[in-house]
């Protein structure tokens, strides 16, 4: 039986390509960016042009902008507390959106331990933020506006550019969290206005565990990392250029085919959402009807639990992700989730399914088809559940 | 059973017992009903029992949870059948959890249900013998701690350090624990 991956938000399958320039690195591109020499020389050039096709991919006006990092997480950690610690005495008022990712909502936790204060601002139902509740937010002590371009629970796409207009005009910096937006649809730091934005490689058919951040030349930011020179001072450590080989080549490909993914996942998305619909009663669709990343769909099962779902299709060898509070081991329902509205039991309920230009219309029906008999086995099991 | 820091996986009888759950069900005009937790809590679970000559002759249970939830009832279904309700009120929920070659840390809890679900059921039948009408209990909608009498330590959801019951913040990483754990 064929392996069906539904869950390419936890890590996209490496592409050929990727792999083989990544095996090449490995066999003959051991050698330190840093050093004079000509293996040094070598080394430089691959991670000068894996910067100038991540620059490509973002748009960004220079590749001296990106800081290639460890991943998302990483990237977030080092924007958020880099411009925190980088202007503490300008003030010390953060604003940020109530679903944001844990990297940047435990970030700006640990913040409030250092006397940093948070504002969160609310989203509708579709889970968007509104701009003008961001611009209420902000006060003469804000020195960092932080909003994620897409979620990654439910898809929802934010209105970043307006946010970004609303920053501009008042001077502060706004960091974007765009790890689950770059490589998947168009971001454009030119057009968004941002000032820092997050993305990582594994959400664009490259390595995990690389990623990096993109800083607009001029914005104020303490490294996380103090040693070497690398990275334009920003991050020191020699570089993973193994990975950043892998996220470059990545990074190409995502530009030239961009399009052609997109279209094949929308047509997907459709297909899905429909068959959801026409398979499985008593659901709700998560996210923005329109505004919303082509390659995921958030569905809440109603009566169920989402890691009991996980495991029965894992042993049909489909492959999703799940929301769940018992699944996430935070004995918590996603925040996300009841940002939107759903309660606690719905949301205990809710899979996160994406996939890319490998899933098959076939593989929609099969997963169609055996989540329908698994969703019935575990309501039969549920005493929630009154037939 | 593997344990890693941030993941946790299920022993192989925890998974037999999920993937082929023993004594799904209601039973009609049952004895006795016992249900616990609530669904804003994460899990929810109702016994169902036939008795014949103060013993358990049949037992069925319905759960509405994750994997751990499911094992736990149907395993608590296998050790109470047959039993008398003497024997079956030392079924404990950590006896549960061992038969089930133990739970993952943060899946103790999920244990602690099995346990007091059979109970408030023996319960249920002793009262209705005796003649006493309780009232229904409402379903909180709140996460009660004091319902896993005899249940393990608590342990941070996100770093897994033990920290104490009313613990308002993990001392491991500084996460609020406001009615968490």
């Amino acid at each position: 039986m064929k392996l069906i991956n539904l869950d390419y938000i936890s890590a996209n399958p490496i592409l050929p390509e990727v792999q083989e320039a990544m095996i090449a690195a490995l066999r003959d591109n051991y050698g330190n960016p840093s050093s004079p020499h000509q293996l040094g020389d070598l080394a430089a050039e691959a991670l000068q042009k894996a910067r100038e096709s991540m620059a490509r991919l973002i748009n960004s006006p220079s590749p001296q902008e990106i800081v290639f990092t460890s991943g998302g997480t990483e990237s977030i950690n080092q924007a958020i507390k880099g411009v925190a610690l980088a202007t503490s005495q300008k003030g010390n008022h953060i604003v940020t959106s109530n679903i944001e990712h844990n990297a940047v909502l435990r970030t700006l936790r640990r913040l409030r331990m250092l006397d940093y204060k948070v504002s969160s601002v609310a989203v509708d139902e579709n889970g968007r933020v509104n701009p003008t509740d961001v611009a209420k937010a902000l006060t003469d002590q804000t020195i960092l506006v932080t909003i994620m371009h897409s979620n990654n629970e439910i898809g929802t796409i934010q209105p970043i550019e307006e946010i970004a207009r609303i920053t501009r005009e008042k001077k502060i910096p706004f960091h974007c969290d765009a790890v689950t937006s770059v490589g998947v649809i168009p971001v454009d730091v030119r057009k968004l206005g941002v000032d820092l934005l997050s993305f990582s490689a594994n959400q664009f058919y490259g390595p995990s565990g690389v990623g990096g951040l993109y800083v607009r030349s001029g914005t104020s930011l303490w490294p996380l990392l103090d040693g070497g020179v690398q990275e334009n001072n920003k991050r020191a450590g020699t570089e993973n250029l193994i990975g950043i080989i892998g996220l470059g080549v990545a990074a190409e490909l995502a530009v030239r085919d961009m399009d052609s993914r997109m279209n094949h996942c929308l047509r997907l998305k459709k297909k899905l959402i429909q068959g959801l619909k026409d398979t499985v009663d008593d659901i709700f669709i998560n996210g923005h009807p329109e505004l919303s990343l082509p390659n995921l769909v958030s569905v809440s099962i109603k009566y169920i639990e989402g890691e009991g779902i996980v495991l029965m299709l894992d042993e049909e060898k489909i492959l999703v992700s799940t929301r769940s509070a018992c699944a996430a081991g935070a004995l918590q329902a996603s925040h996300v989730l009841l940002a939107i509205g759903r309660d606690f039991a719905d949301a205990q309920g809710t899979l996160v399914i994406t996939f890319g230009q490998e899933t098959t219309d076939e593989d929609v029906d099969r997963f169609l088809k055996v989540l329908k008999s698994v969703v019935q086995t575990l309501r039969d099991m549920s005493p929630l559940y009154k037939k | 059973m593997l344990v890693w820091e941030d993941r946790t996986m299920y022993s192989s009888t925890v998974m037999d017992h999920f993937k082929n759950p023993r004594n799904v069900g209601e039973i009609e005009n049952a004895d006795g009903i016992g249900e616990v937790g609530n669904p804003l809590c994460g899990d929810m679970m109702t016994i169902y029992l036939k008795i014949d000559n103060e013993a358990i002759q049949d037992i069925k249970f319905k759960t509405f949870g994750c994997g751990a939830a499911i094992a736990v009832s149907s395993m608590l279904t296998e050790m109470a059948k047959g039993k008398t309700l003497e024997e079956a009120k030392k079924i404990t929920n950590k006896s549960v959890a061992a038969a089930l070659e133990g739970l993952p840390k943060n899946k103790l809890h999920c244990s602690n249900l099995g346990a007091d679900a059979l109970h408030l059921a023996i319960q249920d039948y002793e009262d209705k013998k005796a003649g006493i009408v309780r009232p229904k209990p409402k379903r909180e909608d709140k996460h009660d701690h004091q319902e896993h009498e005899g249940g393990e330590k608590c342990t941070c959801p996100y770093c897994n350090i033990e920290v104490t019951d009313d613990a308002l913040f993990c001392t491991g990483c500084g996460h609020l624990l406001k009615e968490l754990h």
